[in-house]
């Protein structure tokens, strides 16, 4: 129950932060926010040594109990190390924030306000073991995200990456709700763990494909997988805490956590294996490249992430191998899904702490443009040592971390080509080679993010502030990280043994029995194996591409936009919003003639249509009364009358036309049996005549019709349709009656029960009273409205336009 | 019988679906008028044209009119006669203020936009 609640503490702690900001000005705000994260990766480390151990610990808390939904907190080894990195990170972050952040200047309250907000929400996703529960913290992540990119509302570019992230990341949110829903519905529970226990039923079921394809779509457009991490790079208008956060070490790894979650849901299909190996590759190689052409530091950083991330997705991907190899827990393939979650450690600190460093050298010299940066080595020691370990790291040399992780990267994409199924011998020899090549890439990137920054010539004019070395506050946090980053290559089994086997053994269940039957032992030397040669060409290449890049980064100009893949999104939401504003111009056209025309033919085309689909059309004599010789010559005057009606040029022709109609019908009224009918029609009609006259005296002549033609043919084509469609209906309802009327009852009992003898006034007052009833109101309120519209006048040249 | 109104009704139909797609307002209200009418008669003559006798007891006849469609148009005539009164009166004041009955000309005014 508890562990479901410390969930929910940022959130809580959230409502406090207004308050501390309005009332405690001294203080930045960010030293009290700054407890909640250290307080709870205390107490998740607290379940560090049993999650170790394989145990896992499960609390639910009700939420909607009769549709069985609840809030699940499931800490297994995956979900505890993510936890771990959100709260850890998030306080490295917190209080990296309180000497980047102004506490005169910038509106505190807000910011401290939404990251907690959002700490809340990540915790849920990587805690919840319910569908529904985990859906709602992933929008509320991509909600809090938003609110954070776009901090500074002022700022357009802010505002637009903000809209595209939430468009994007929402999108995808949708279509993983989708492939949810499919979930419970092929496993009937909303529960991971269960459905995790079905899996080989689940995979008979033929919305498996579907479900599956649509949860990748979440997850990879939260991970900004090719092709949606085009978010990820306009979303660096955040403060710079936000984008070491959220889109480095958190939020962009939720998609990663989706993928690791469900890989052994999916893993048993081909699919699943392409996908995630395949689209993370093309995101590895694609982030990495583009990378070089950046100018903005933390669009370095950005495209960085984005690589990185299609280098654990891919990784993922080739895990999901192990599950269609026999004892595979002693092949090759285990490597894959270790490595994912060792380089999903070390990326958040390397990547952490880069953004913190670009973050800094953004608020010591102003400016965030390569180009105008250089030769900050010497001002700035501490920060270029941080930034240094980083992009070493980054770029996979020893003695970090991040060449580790590297070596596995590769051990498991030479794996992969030995792998005979599902085509891999023949596809499979790409596989390294895409990634040998992304790593040079990311080999020039890291150097050209060190270099360029802090080597080479000193440009003090170009920059808008005097460049000095950052407040030490400001460094704990990356320095913080960059130690992570060394510790991690000197002891790497103490983190492979604690974090990195429970989550492996989370990932793979069916591989083993327990995390510590996972034999994979981390080795900075690992003979000359391939590996090696690969890492030894990579810098070798990297070095000479890195040294010639003036001469070759112009080639990116020669891209053209037009190609980009912004520049497809810019369109389609131009498109959208231009295209369908003119579709609903199109048919939107303010004209009441239109829009009873589209009615007209869409009554006609529904009847009819289902008069000829449900071959309802009968047609029969039987049960007609015979043809009455005063009824004939009724109807032909009563066409005669509507004839009038219809083509009259003056308003008075016309309207004596309808008051023959309206006789005429009396007249019906009284061959076919209806005295009372008869009355009244012949009463009203008079009225009615007597109104059109009264009312008309004062409109003008009737117009000669100068309508365009094509007009007066969809007009007379529609009237026809109508009355076809009308005499169709009555003759073949008239023709397959099912019941008798019950109008017998009221002639048997309306004199024995309501002592009357004119049945239809029987009826009126007595059995259907209540219609009567409506029936006066209905006339009192159009008398009250004539009286209203003739007496009420609002001047119209004083106060009848209170907008103007 | 009933077949030959199920045609007069559908030409009624046709003429005030017509005249409801013209421009003018009289034209439309007078549209409304033959279509009510032609609904009240379609409720009629569903409701079976035979009987002897009007629906009214002591005359000693064997078969009556079917007394519950008379009711039921007995309550659309005057329903429809409130709001046809309404819609003339409508059509009155909207051409006292706006100097036209032209429907295609009474398009909101430009500040909806």
């Amino acid at each position: 129950m508890s562990q479901v609640l410390y969930i929910f503490i940022p959130m809580l702690a959230a409502i406090f932060v207004p308050f501390l900001y309005k009332s405690v000005k001294n203080i930045h705000t960010g030293w009290f926010v700054l407890a909640v994260p250290a307080t709870l990766a205390i107490i998740y480390a607290t379940y560090i040594a049993k999650v170790a151990k394989g145990e896992v610990f499960l609390a639910e808390l009700p939420w909607i109990p009769s549709l069985d939904i609840s809030v699940v907190s499931y800490l297994d080894g995956l979900s505890l190390l993510f936890s771990l990195l959100i709260t850890g990170i998030g306080s490295l972050v917190v209080l990296y924030s309180i000497f980047y952040l102004d506490k005169h200047k910038e509106k505190l309250h807000n910011f401290y306000v939404y990251l907690l907000l959002f700490m809340t929400a990540m915790l849920g996703v990587v805690q919840s073991d319910h569908l529904i529960t985990l859906y709602f913290f992933w929008e509320l992540t991509s909600i809090s995200s938003f609110l954070l990119i776009g901090y500074w509302y002022t700022r357009d570019a802010s505002r637009f990456g903000a809209l595209k992230s939430m468009i994007i990341t929402v999108g995808g949110g949708l279509m993983m709700l989708g492939g949810f829903i499919l979930l419970y519905l092929m496993g009937d529970t909303y529960s991971i763990r269960e459905l995790i226990a079905m899996a080989p039923e689940l995979m008979q079921h033929p919305w498996f494909t579907w479900s599956l394809v649509l949860i990748l779509l979440g997850a990879f457009t939260k991970s900004a997988q090719f092709p949606f991490y085009i978010w990820l790079p306009d979303a660096m208008e955040a403060p710079t805490p936000v984008s070491a956060y959220l889109h480095s070490a958190t939020m962009v790894k939720a998609g990663i956590y989706l993928v690791a979650r469900f890989t052994p849901i999916f893993a048993v299909s081909e699919l699943w294996v392409w996908l995630v190996t395949g689209v993370g590759l093309l995101t590895l190689f694609w982030g990495s490249f583009f990378a070089v052409k950046q100018t903005d530091l933390k669009g370095i950083l950005a495209f960085s992430t984005v690589s990185q991330l299609g280098l654990i997705m891919s990784l993922l991907g080739a895990g999901a191998v192990a599950f269609h190899v026999n004892g595979a827990a002693d092949t090759v393939f285990k490597y894959a899904a270790f490595a994912a979650i060792f380089h999903l450690i070390n990326h958040a600190t390397f990547k952490g702490s880069l953004f913190m460093i670009a973050g800094i050298i953004d608020h010591e010299t102003g400016t965030r443009d390569i180009r105008k940066l250089g030769g900050l080595m010497s001002i700035m020691p501490l920060s270029f040592t941080v930034a240094a370990i980083g992009t070493f790291s980054m770029a996979g040399l020893p003695p970090f971390n991040g060449f580790l992780s590297k070596e596995m990267f590769l051990t498991a994409m030479l794996s992969l080509q030995n792998f005979d199924l599902f085509g891999f011998d023949t596809w499979g020899v790409l596989f390294p080679i895409v990634a040998w090549v992304a790593s040079i890439f990311t080999f020039i990137y890291s150097f050209y993010f060190v270099f360029h920054t802090f080597s080479g010539k000193y440009k003090p004019e170009q920059l808008p502030h005097k460049p000095h070395e950052a407040p030490i506050g400001m460094l704990i946090s990356p320095m913080i990280l960059a130690a992570f980053v060394v510790t991690i290559f000197f002891i790497p089994n103490i983190i492979g043994d604690t974090f990195v086997k429970p989550a492996v053994y989370a990932i793979q269940p069916f591989l083993y029995s327990a995390p510590g039957d996972i034999d994979i032992h981390v080795q900075a030397w690992h003979g000359l194996s391939p590996e090696l040669f690969m890492t030894i060409g990579i810098v070798l290449v990297g070095v000479l591409l890195f040294v010639a890049l003036p001469k070759w980064q112009g080639l990116y100009n020669a891209f053209p936009r037009a190609l980009t893949l912004n520049n497809f999104y810019d369109k389609i939401m131009l498109g959208l919003d231009v295209g369908l504003n003119r579709v609903s111009r199109l048919y939107m056209t303010g004209s009441m003639r239109h829009y009873l025309l589209y009615m007209f033919s869409a009554i006609v085309v529904i009847v009819i249509g289902t008069l000829i689909v449900k071959d309802a059309f009968t047609f029969t004599f039987k049960g007609a009364a015979p043809i009455h010789p005063y009824g004939v010559i009724l109807i032909i005057v009563l066409i005669c009358g509507t004839c009038i009606a219809l083509l009259a040029k003056s308003r008075l022709t016309a309207i004596i036309g309808l008051g023959a109609v309206g006789y005429t019908v009396a007249l019906f009224f009284v061959i076919f049996n209806a005295p009372d009918l008869a009355l009244t029609q012949l009463v009203i009609e008079t009225i009615s005549v007597a109104l059109f006259l009264l009312a008309f005296y004062h409109l003008p002549k009737l117009g000669k019709s100068e309508e365009r033609i094509r007009f007066q043919v969809n007009r007379a084509i529609i009237s026809v349709a109508v009355g076809v469609m009308v005499t169709l209906v009555a003759l073949s309802a008239h023709s397959q009656k099912l019941v008798p009327s019950i109008s017998k009852y009221y002639e048997e009992t309306v004199y024995s029960l309501a002592g009357g003898g004119n049945i239809v006034n029987v009826i009126l007052v007595d059995y259907r009273g209540f219609d009567t009833l409506f029936e006066i109101a209905v006339l009192s309120i159009a008398g009250i409205g004539i009286l209203a519209m003739i007496k009420l006048r609002m001047n119209r040249k004083g106060k009848a336009h209170e907008n103007k | 019988m009933e077949i030959l109104m199920a045609f007069t009704i559908g030409f009624l139909f046709m003429a005030a679906v017509y005249l409801i797609l013209s421009k003018s307002l009289l034209r439309i209200i007078i549209g409304t008028g033959l279509l009510s009418h032609g609904a009240h008669l379609l409720i009629l003559t569903m409701g079976g044209l035979g009987g002897e006798a009007p629906p009214v007891l002591d005359e000693g006849a064997k078969t009556f009119a079917d007394p519950l469609p008379q009711a039921l148009i007995l309550t659309a005539i005057v329903i429809s006669f409130g709001v046809t009164a309404f819609f003339l009166v409508l059509a009155y004041r909207s051409y006292q203020e706006l100097e036209t009955d032209d429907i295609s000309l009474m398009r909101g005014s430009d500040e909806d936009e």
